[in-house]
């Protein structure tokens, strides 16, 4: 599967990464040729083969419904970039 | 004292040699001597390494005393350390002091031991050489012109280096075996689920597992004891109980067979890597264990899947480094959207980001069949592979990586770079154990050989590991950089 | 011209009672302060890892059951990733492929008193987002993460309803099973209840479907009815003049009454979704089901027949007595203290929802108790008192001027009279003191008399005081005056 420049830069929006013209190029190049050395899977029949989400075949435990955090705000705001009133800023949401 | 194990250690504090101040006092000198060249850890934690190490100290007076009491070892990076940064080698995590401790740094600090820092190591665990971290790239103590391997390298290069006994390392597609490897220490990568990851910044979530670094497989099961165990907090950590990793050690390899899989020894071996593995194998044998060719035929598919899942699931885990709640934080962001994207662009290094970019766009529309479910399928045969393998044997032998440490800039390209893990990676990807030790060297430069188990056969590994060790002497062998004479 | 047909779809998002978030162990409490209730794990920290409450599955098979949907064997956590302030880890844990709920039906009560079953196409578990707070923050937004991580069921209809009206009756459905179940408060105001439209118009007759717009975040019955009304009207002209529907997001704006587009420039959505690898399929043993299915309570539309058919309710009273779990339950203690359903459902309908109404209280904090009011409602069967009677002590309950009926009527003397000999006293009181109207009476023919006879009753009622049995004053009248 031939990857297109515009695929690169629909990804970088995608993920939120600002790039130049120049890095989308460098970047296009590289993940080319990675796709070519991952489009080996394309020759292996997997017809009837379940995909394999993790490597044990566990099922999820569940937790019992009990509070047990409690406000930690202080702390967890200390490595927060702009807050105010208890609150994380960012720039204007426009709905 | 810096050249004993971690369990000569805990014999020489438990007989009252010097204590864990002295030892600690010691190893931190070393540290400030030597670490400049190596840069092999990110932060020294010297005030709470003390701190620690007197801790340990009263708590060995009262008699109070485990078997890692007053044990000073390094944790990569990559733990977060409650009120110390914890950078994942990215400077998107420059200022980030993490608020809260990781299950395995809780358990490590309860068990009496005593972090000396966090090590270097390449950002967010993207990498094979420690070339990519924010903070330069770690020099392998052996050769200063090769790398220590990747991504545990800061951790590999500290224990070689003997800047410190024991260090913790994570191994997602071979980032605790490939630097061990090619710093020649042991190194061993859990089951999956093992150990906790609760707290471990995440890469590759279904691929991820916490796992000791050190001298020797003695060492690692000490540690492994430690770290080993349910946590309510990782739903993907198993429920099963911790056997004593030590009770086994000196169990007799009469007996045991051994599988060679015949993917492992063909092109692109360094001759002199497999020279010293077949040497390995052959001290093996001496020991009474039967060796025979297997097939773990899916092998040259591994690289691919795992640029496919590996990356996938990081473009996810990475959206919360966002400029919000913590991280870095673009200057004046004009709207949301420039926030997000320079925040992103500024705090990443290019590896991340191309792993990234990957990932978004397997994932996206029209791509997700043909790439991650395809991945994920044939994720399945290669655990079937290693599966049908070990109805025959009992372990898998090979080597941990094709080549010894390459040079410091040599591999430019990424596709060459991922190559590297051709051996380390489908162990992941089955969530199987494996462990590196030492097994020579080329060019003055150090050889591991890999031994592979079935699910939660860590006990048996490092049994097989530790009989080698009784009878070879490359887990000894120290680089000239930081000897006695340095 | 052209006769159109509106189709209606509803994504309803519940949030579920727990008492912790889904996947950590933070209050799930409304109304803190800012960001006080999100914990490491809902701030989406470096590290941290999400573990599944017990509770919130077990809700929402609670809801499978309740709409006899299929509960599949496992169901599939899965990443929306997308960014956006309010979602910390920039992607959304949900469900696309396998929903712990499957195909099911609901049976929704329409007006006439019909019923109308709508399908539903699965319900999802996932967690809910933080809030953006627009106030001016030096031109910045805030973010509280309080919210991000309370386990929501999204669930998902089918096409099936074809008015605003049912659109409605299907919402209230909905938030009576939940209520019911007590799975949730069903607090629309809160946002404990939200829903997202998807609304098209068809040509009346025409098979497939037209393009529909998604009208999101619609908080409240009214808005629901309105919004549907209006996106009609609005995509009926677009069409008639000759434009197409696009396939978009609005918003419905009740002060203006119009919906609007989300996005000028829509941007093409793309939320890769997959596995979340940090959580394990969900495998429910049918033990565990089955244990769920026996604890079930009664529900709306079980009551609603039995209502019908064991109570001899009409349609209606059935359907509204059954349309919250509390009234239901309060309808029921009344009827169990008085004896008689008919006069508990009219008594529940009538005077006791009025005042609720008029003061705006829930039933279930009603003033009056139902052992209370069926207390009172007794007392008019037996005879005890009369209904003018029965209002005033039904007033003074509701003003707790005393605990019980009985204890009220003997305080206020409103014991009903029968003894014929002390009315026959206070009839012929009456008849000596109305000589004109006697003899008015006595000179009209037999059909004018029954009218005229409701002078002397009230005069007779009022000498009592109201405590008059009135039939017996009627009967006793009637023999009287018709005596000479």
């Amino acid at each position: 599967m031939a990857l297109e420049h515009e695929d690169v830069r629909r990804a970088a929006h995608l993920a939120r990464l600002s790039l130049n013209d120049d890095e989308a190029a460098h970047y296009a190049d590289d993940i080319r040729r990675i796709l070519e050395m991952v489009d080996r899977l394309q020759a292996v029949d997997t017809q009837g083969v379940a995909p394999l989400a993790h490597p044990l075949d566990s099922t999820q435990r569940l937790r019992a419904d009990e509070v047990t955090e409690g406000d930690e705000r202080e702390r967890f705001q200390r490595c927060a970039p702009a807050v105010e009133d208890g609150l994380y800023l960012v720039p204007r949401v426009v709905e | 004292m810096h050249d004993k194990t971690l369990t000569e250690l805990a014999t020489a504090l438990a007989a009252g040699e010097f204590s864990s101040r002295e030892l600690t006092e010691s190893l931190l000198a070393r540290i400030q001597r030597f670490d400049g060249e190596l840069n092999s850890f990110i932060t020294v934690t010297g005030d709470e390494a003390l701190a620690a190490a007197d801790a340990a100290d009263s708590t060995r007076a009262r008699g109070e005393a485990g078997p890692l009491n007053g044990l000073p070892l390094a944790l990569k990076d990559i733990f977060c350390t409650q009120g110390v940064r914890t950078s994942c080698g990215s400077r998107m995590l420059d200022n980030f002091v993490s608020p809260y401790n990781a299950t395995l740094v809780e358990k490590l600090a309860t068990a009496g031991t005593v972090c000396l820092g966090k090590t270097n190591m390449d950002e967010f665990a993207m990498g094979s050489s420690n070339e990519n971290s924010y903070y330069g790239p770690v020099k392998n103590p052996w050769d200063l012109s090769a790398v220590p391997g990747g991504s545990s390298g800061g951790s590999a290069a500290a224990v070689a280096a003997s800047l410190v006994p024991a260090a913790l390392g994570t191994d997602t597609g071979g980032s605790v075996r490939q630097p061990a490897a090619f710093c020649g220490i042991t190194g061993l990568k859990p089951t999956y689920g093992r150990v906790s990851r609760y707290g471990m910044v995440a890469y590759a979530s279904s691929l991820d597992q916490a796992g000791p670094m050190a001298r020797t497989a003695e060492d690692c099961a000490l540690l492994l004891g430690a770290i080993a165990g349910h946590d309510p907090r990782d739903s993907t950590s198993v429920a099963r109980g911790v056997p004593n990793y030590r009770a086994e050690l000196d169990a007799s390899l009469s007996g045991l067979k051994i599988g060679l899989p015949k993917e492992y020894f063909g092109d692109g071996l360094d001759p002199a890597v497999a020279t010293a593995v077949r040497e390995a194998i052959a001290v093996y044998e001496s020991l009474g264990a039967s060796v025979r060719e297997v097939s773990l035929p899916h092998t040259e598919l591994a690289i691919p899947a795992y640029y496919v899942i590996a990356p996938a699931e990081a473009s996810s885990n990475l959206s919360r480094f966002d400029g919000v709640r913590f991280g870095h934080r673009c200057e004046n962001p004009t709207d949301l959207i420039d926030l997000y994207k320079r925040s992103r662009a500024e705090g990443f290094g290019e590896e991340v980001k191309r792993r990234i970019l990957i990932g978004t766009h397997t994932l996206s529309e029209g791509f997700f069949d043909a790439y991650y479910k395809k991945a994920q399928q044939v994720r399945r045969l290669i655990r079937q592979d290693f599966l049908d393998a070990f109805e025959e044997v009992d372990v898998l032998m090979g080597p941990a990586a094709p080549t010894p440490a390459f040079d410091l800039g040599a591999n430019k390209d990424p596709v060459s770079m991922y190559l590297q893990d051709i051996y380390t990676i489908a162990i992941n990807l089955a969530g199987i154990p494996g462990i590196s030790v030492p097994a020579g060297f080329a060019n003055d430069r150090p050889i591991g050989l890999q031994v592979l188990g079935p699910h939660f056969a860590e006990q048996h590994l490092l049994n097989v590991a530790h009989q080698f060790q009784q009878v070879t002497d490359w887990h000894r062998c120290r680089p000239a950089f930081a000897g006695e004479n340095a | 011209m052209m006769q159109w047909e509106t189709v209606i779809g509803l994504e309803v998002h519940v949030q579920l009672a727990t008492q912790s978030k889904i996947f950590s162990g933070a209050s799930t409490a409304f109304g803190s302060q800012p960001n006080s209730q999100a914990c490491a794990v809902d701030l989406g920290l470096p590290g941290v890892l999400p573990v599944l409450n017990e509770a919130a599955v077990a809700m929402a098979v609670q809801f499978g059951l309740a709409i006899d949907a299929e509960i599949p064997e496992t169901s599939v956590f899965d990443r929306k990733n997308y960014f956006y302030p309010d979602l910390p880890k920039g992607y959304q844990t949900s469900q696309m492929y396998h929903p712990i709920v499957g195909p099911g039906e609901v049976e929704v009560a329409l007006d006439d008193g019909s019923t109308k079953r709508v399908r539903v196409h699965h319900a999802h578990l996932e967690e809910d987002a933080g809030k953006s707070l627009h106030e001016d923050y030096h031109g910045m937004t805030g973010i509280d993460l309080n919210r991000a991580g309370t386990p929501l069921l999204e669930i998902v209809s089918e096409p099936d309803m074809r008015s605003a009206k049912e659109a409605v009756g299907y919402i209230r459905a909905i938030h009576a099973i939940v209520t019911y179940l007590g799975i949730s408060d069903g607090n629309m105001a809160e946002g404990s209840m939200r829903c997202d439209v998807n609304v098209s118009v068809r040509p009346k007759g025409q098979e497939a479907f037209g393009t529909r717009a998604e009208i999101k975040n619609v908080n409240s019955f009214r808005f629901v009815e309105k919004a549907i009304a209006c996106e009609t009207q609005r995509q009926i002209e677009l069409i008639e003049d000759g434009g197409t529907v696009i396939q978009e997001t609005r918003l419905y704006d009740p002060e203006a009454d119009e919906t609007r587009s989300m996005r000028t420039k829509e941007e093409a959505n793309d939320y890769r979704y997959f596995p979340c690898p940090d959580l394990l399929p969900v495998v429910l043993d049918r033990a565990y089901v089955d244990h769920l299915r026996s604890s079930l309570p009664e529900l709306p539309a079980e009551k609603r027949a039995r209502f019908e058919s064991e109570l001899g309710l009409s349609s209606y009273d059935a359907g509204v007595l059954s349309s919250s779990r509390p009234m239901a339950e309060y309808f029921e203690a009344v009827k169990q203290v008085c004896g008689d359903a008919k006069q508990a459902a009219n008594w529940v309908q009538g005077e006791l929802s009025g005042q609720l109404n008029r003061e705006g209280i829930d039933i279930a904090e009603s003033p009056v108790t139902a052992e209370q009011l069926g207390g009172l409602v007794k007392r008019v069967i037996d005879g005890t008192i009369n209904g003018k009677a029965a209002k005033q002590v039904f007033i003074a309950l509701w003003n707790d001027e005393g605990q019980t009926a009985d204890e009220l009527i003997d305080a206020k003397g409103l014991k009903q009279v029968t003894d014929s000999g002390a009315i026959e006293a206070m009839i012929d009181s009456v008849i000596a003191d109305s000589p004109v109207q006697v003899a008015q009476y006595r000179e009209a023919e037999d059909d004018k008399r029954g009218k005229m006879i409701g002078y002397f009753v009230g005069q007779v009622m009022k000498a009592s005081r109201g405590t008059a049995n009135p039939q017996q004053v009627n009967a006793l009248l009637k023999e009287k005056l018709d005596q000479a």
